[in-house]
């Protein structure tokens, strides 16, 4: 299938929350460079796919490779490996307390060990990656919601990680802002990141995906080129819920 | 009019008193600056063993907290003071004080950065951890920076009281500033140097007070 080693490579991958079965069963192989991008309905486990591929949460069985390492194996550096994967969350989660750069370098300087000058550096690279160098010293609350959001893709970046995942980045967004975010989010694409990204952003897809995964009920029912699971999908089940999508 | 003057605002014998009341005053000062950072650093720790995974650490906190809580200072610090000297325990007048209030000190602190860690997002960890941060690093740069802020006005209120109660190591022979103008009352047979304490206190408190009151007006204007 792939000339080169996938990036992520996620195997059989089953998780349950007491009795429910929200995973189960999911093949998942992320190339380097491939921007894959995830739909499916409410409570398919689309964050909890993602959330498991940095072991924010714990899979019950299942097993998941980012580039060489078994990251459920016991005694993996669950840390070393978390900053290879970076995680843009829907809510941002800036840290209120700092502002955007002391946000972006914190790992920098407590996990990686660099030094304040070395740090702020690097923290000023990604933020200028994501058009808000001048937006250093802001506070998280002095930001619009685009902004933030890029400011934590920029806490993701600076880490340098390996592969990006998205868990709905411009939902929590005003319409409006929403465009300054995926415009980051293609660039970062173009650069040759290799990102997966749960969206309702169909367009975005359209444009930048190089493959769509539709999920229900915890499987993968579905994947392709964004043209044919969009135009032409085999479930009547995508169809119907790409109607309730662009009913919106 | 006179007879108040003279009973409670009698110059003569303020400054017959004013040696031993500063004496007091710098014994309350050096009260303070143990038993407060020692309840500060002990409500955190307790605070900080309430988020651990353990059901029994959990619990054992509960008990020790709510035991000191209900249990009045003032016996606690004399048990210590004078029970323990019986099981050759014996830490000395400030040190008894010092264990009495981190033991009932801690647990008011505690709560209260409890409450604050609490308050604190799931999202806010979740971020730190996919950073790389360890469970150590990501409550030690991202969550307790942030619950101590939010609990500020709790922080300095309690801490006020913790100043006044500061006032019950008289009972082990430490001279502070209340128990120093009793004695000049007594003395004296005139109020004077209990309200001039008083007053010290006052006027060493307000600041703080002053403070309290701008952090929860400014908690106001935020909702
Ligand atoms: N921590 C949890 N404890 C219990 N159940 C959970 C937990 N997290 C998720 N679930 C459940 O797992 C299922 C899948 O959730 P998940 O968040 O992965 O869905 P999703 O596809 O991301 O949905 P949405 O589009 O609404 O974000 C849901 O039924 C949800 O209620
Ligand atoms: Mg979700």
């Amino acid at each position: 299938m792939s000339d080169s080693a996938p990036i992520l490579d996620v195997r059989a991958l089953y998780k349950s929350f007491g009795h429910l079965e929200v995973l189960k069963g999911i093949d998942l192989q992320v190339k380097p460079r491939e921007l894959v991008f995830v739909i499916g309905p409410s409570g398919s486990g689309k964050s909890t796919l993602l959330r498991c591929c940095n072991r924010l949460e714990e899979p019950n069985s299942g097993s998941i490779r980012i580039e060489d390492i078994d990251i459920l194996a016991p005694g993996v550096d669950i840390n070393a490996v978390r900053r290879r994967i970076g995680m843009v969350f829907q809510s941002f989660n800036l840290y209120p307390h700092l502002n955007a750069l002391g946000n972006v370098t914190l790992a920098l300087r407590k996990v990686e060990g660099k030094t304040r000058e070395e740090a702020e550096s690097l923290g000023i690279q990604a933020l200028t990656r994501v058009g808000l160098a001048e937006k250093a010293k802001s506070f998280p609350n002095e930001l619009s919601g685009g902004q933030q959001q890029r400011v934590a893709i920029a806490r993701a970046l600076a880490l340098e990680p390996v592969i990006v995942l998205f868990d709905e980045p411009t939902s929590a967004l005003d319409p409006e802002l929403v465009g300054s975010v995926l415009s980051v989010m293609r660039e970062l694409r173009e650069s040759g990141m290799t990102m997966v990204v749960v969206s309702h952003e169909m367009r975005f897809a359209q444009s930048a995906a190089d493959r769509v995964i539709f999920m229900d009920d915890g499987r993968i029912l579905e994947q392709g080129p964004p043209e044919q699971l969009f135009n032409a999908p085999d479930h009547p089940r995508i169809q119907e819920f790409l109607r309730t999508i662009q009913a919106h | 009019m006179d007879l108040l003057i003279s009973s409670f605002f009698n110059l003569d014998i303020l400054e017959q008193a004013w040696p031993f009341l500063l004496a007091g005053f710098w014994m309350t000062i050096k009260l303070t600056l143990v038993v407060v950072p020692l309840g500060v650093a002990g409500g955190l720790a307790v605070a900080l063993l309430t988020t651990m995974r353990s059901r029994i650490v959990k619990w054992l906190v509960v008990i020790y907290v709510d035991f000191f809580r209900a249990f009045p200072p003032l016996v606690l610090l004399m048990f210590i003071a004078f029970g323990l000297p019986f099981l050759k325990i014996d830490l000395g007048a400030f040190g008894a004080v010092a264990v009495a209030f981190l033991l009932n000190t801690s647990s008011y602190y505690g709560e209260i950065f409890r409450a604050g860690i609490e308050s604190i997002p799931r999202g806010q960890y979740e971020a730190a951890r996919s950073t790389g941060l360890s469970a150590v690093q990501t409550m030690a740069y991202v969550v307790i920076p942030q619950a101590t802020k939010n609990v500020i006005p709790d922080l300095i209120s309690n801490t006020l009281e913790v100043v006044k109660l500061t006032s019950i190591a008289s009972v082990v022979a430490l001279p502070e500033l209340l128990f120093a103008a009793r004695q000049a009352q007594s003395v004296t047979y005139n109020a004077t140097p209990i309200i001039a304490a008083g007053i010290i206190y006052l006027v060493c408190l307000w600041p703080l007070v002053r403070l309290l009151s701008r952090f929860e007006h400014r908690q106001i204007a935020l909702h």
